[in-house]
């Protein structure tokens, strides 16, 4: 804000629309996935012995320790949020950290998980699950979908969260302009609620 | 020199770790439900505490408690319009 134009650029900033533009966005995002959930639903009904057996191969402990890890990181931006708003700079840094820490965390998890079943033969067109019936090749195949693109949010996530950092590092958001780390935090918020949805589906429902 | 400054109103940290407290207890609910129960029991209560858990993330996590009238009948509508695709999916699978 060197020159007044700059300064009359500042002041032009609408925090409501860019923050109804993000909800749209979580909209398109909450429309994606709940059309794989429908598919899940409507296999489920077409298949539901194979859909039990399948969910019980699953690894309970790592899907419920993923839920953990993925509230807590919801609970560390929210935070985070509230700390800029406050003018506590070192705490937002702090949350921050750690809420990428808890992405990480969270796809080392999903890797040991995935390795584990890709070792086992199972996936797709793999040895064993070519063995197993149709309904439990479905299973899986939504079960990889489904993660798989869960773990991208998150990937996309964690490089938002670190491009905010450094935002909140070299001072583009302050207490009095903090709308991209909420727009960053919103998102985040909602691939910890698609993780809510999909622990049950997955892991929980045998 | 006007100057745009963005005020909204301050959740305290205490709300949200409260918040982050009920999540991980309906969490234990929802494994000892998905686990332990017969699925006549299991199957409501996956289908309740979900949602409520995703509740309180859209209502105190990502603000909407204090946000306008606007934001939240936009929210509302786009899952309404969720829960009715669902509902038409199963009124046609379940009459095949």
């Amino acid at each position: 804000m060197s020159s007044s134009t700059h300064a009359s650029h500042e002041a032009h900033k609408d925090y409501e629309g860019s923050k109804l533009g993000m909800w749209l966005f979580l909209f398109t995002e909450i429309l994606l996935f709940g059309g794989l959930f429908l598919l899940y639903s409507a296999y489920r009904a077409k298949y539901p012995f194979d859909f039990h057996n399948g969910g019980q191969h699953l690894n309970t402990f790592i899907g419920v320790l993923n839920t953990v890890i993925l509230l807590t990181s919801s609970l560390t931006v929210a935070i985070a949020i509230s700390a800029i708003q406050k003018g506590n700079r070192r705490l937002t840094l702090l949350c921050l950290s750690a809420t990428i820490v808890f992405g990480l965390l969270f796809l080392v998890d999903k890797y040991i998980e995935w390795s584990a079943e890709i070792g086992h033969g199972i996936y797709p067109n793999g040895p064993e699950l070519l063995k197993l019936p149709d309904g439990e090749k479905i299973f899986y195949g939504l079960y990889y979908c489904m993660t798989g693109l869960h773990g991208l949010h998150v990937i996309a996530g964690i490089i938002v969260l670190s491009i905010m950092l450094a935002f909140v590092r070299s001072g583009k958001i302050t207490s009095t302009d903090f709308n991209k780390l909420e727009n960053a935090g919103l998102y985040w918020h909602l691939v910890d609620v698609i993780w809510i949805f999909l622990l049950p589906l997955l892991y929980l429902s045998a | 020199m006007e100057r745009a400054e963005q005020h909204g109103h301050i959740v305290s940290y205490l709300t949200f770790v409260k918040v982050w407290l009920v999540l991980l207890f309906l969490t234990a609910m929802l494994v000892v439900a998905g686990t332990i129960f017969h699925p006549t029991l299991s199957v409501p209560a996956l289908l309740t505490l979900t949602p409520l858990k995703a509740g309180l993330v859209f209502y105190y996590f990502m603000h909407l408690k204090y946000e306008k009238p606007f934001l939240k009948a936009a929210v509302f509508v786009a899952l309404a319009l969720l829960t009715v695709f669902i509902a038409l999916i199963f009124l046609d699978i379940s009459y095949r």
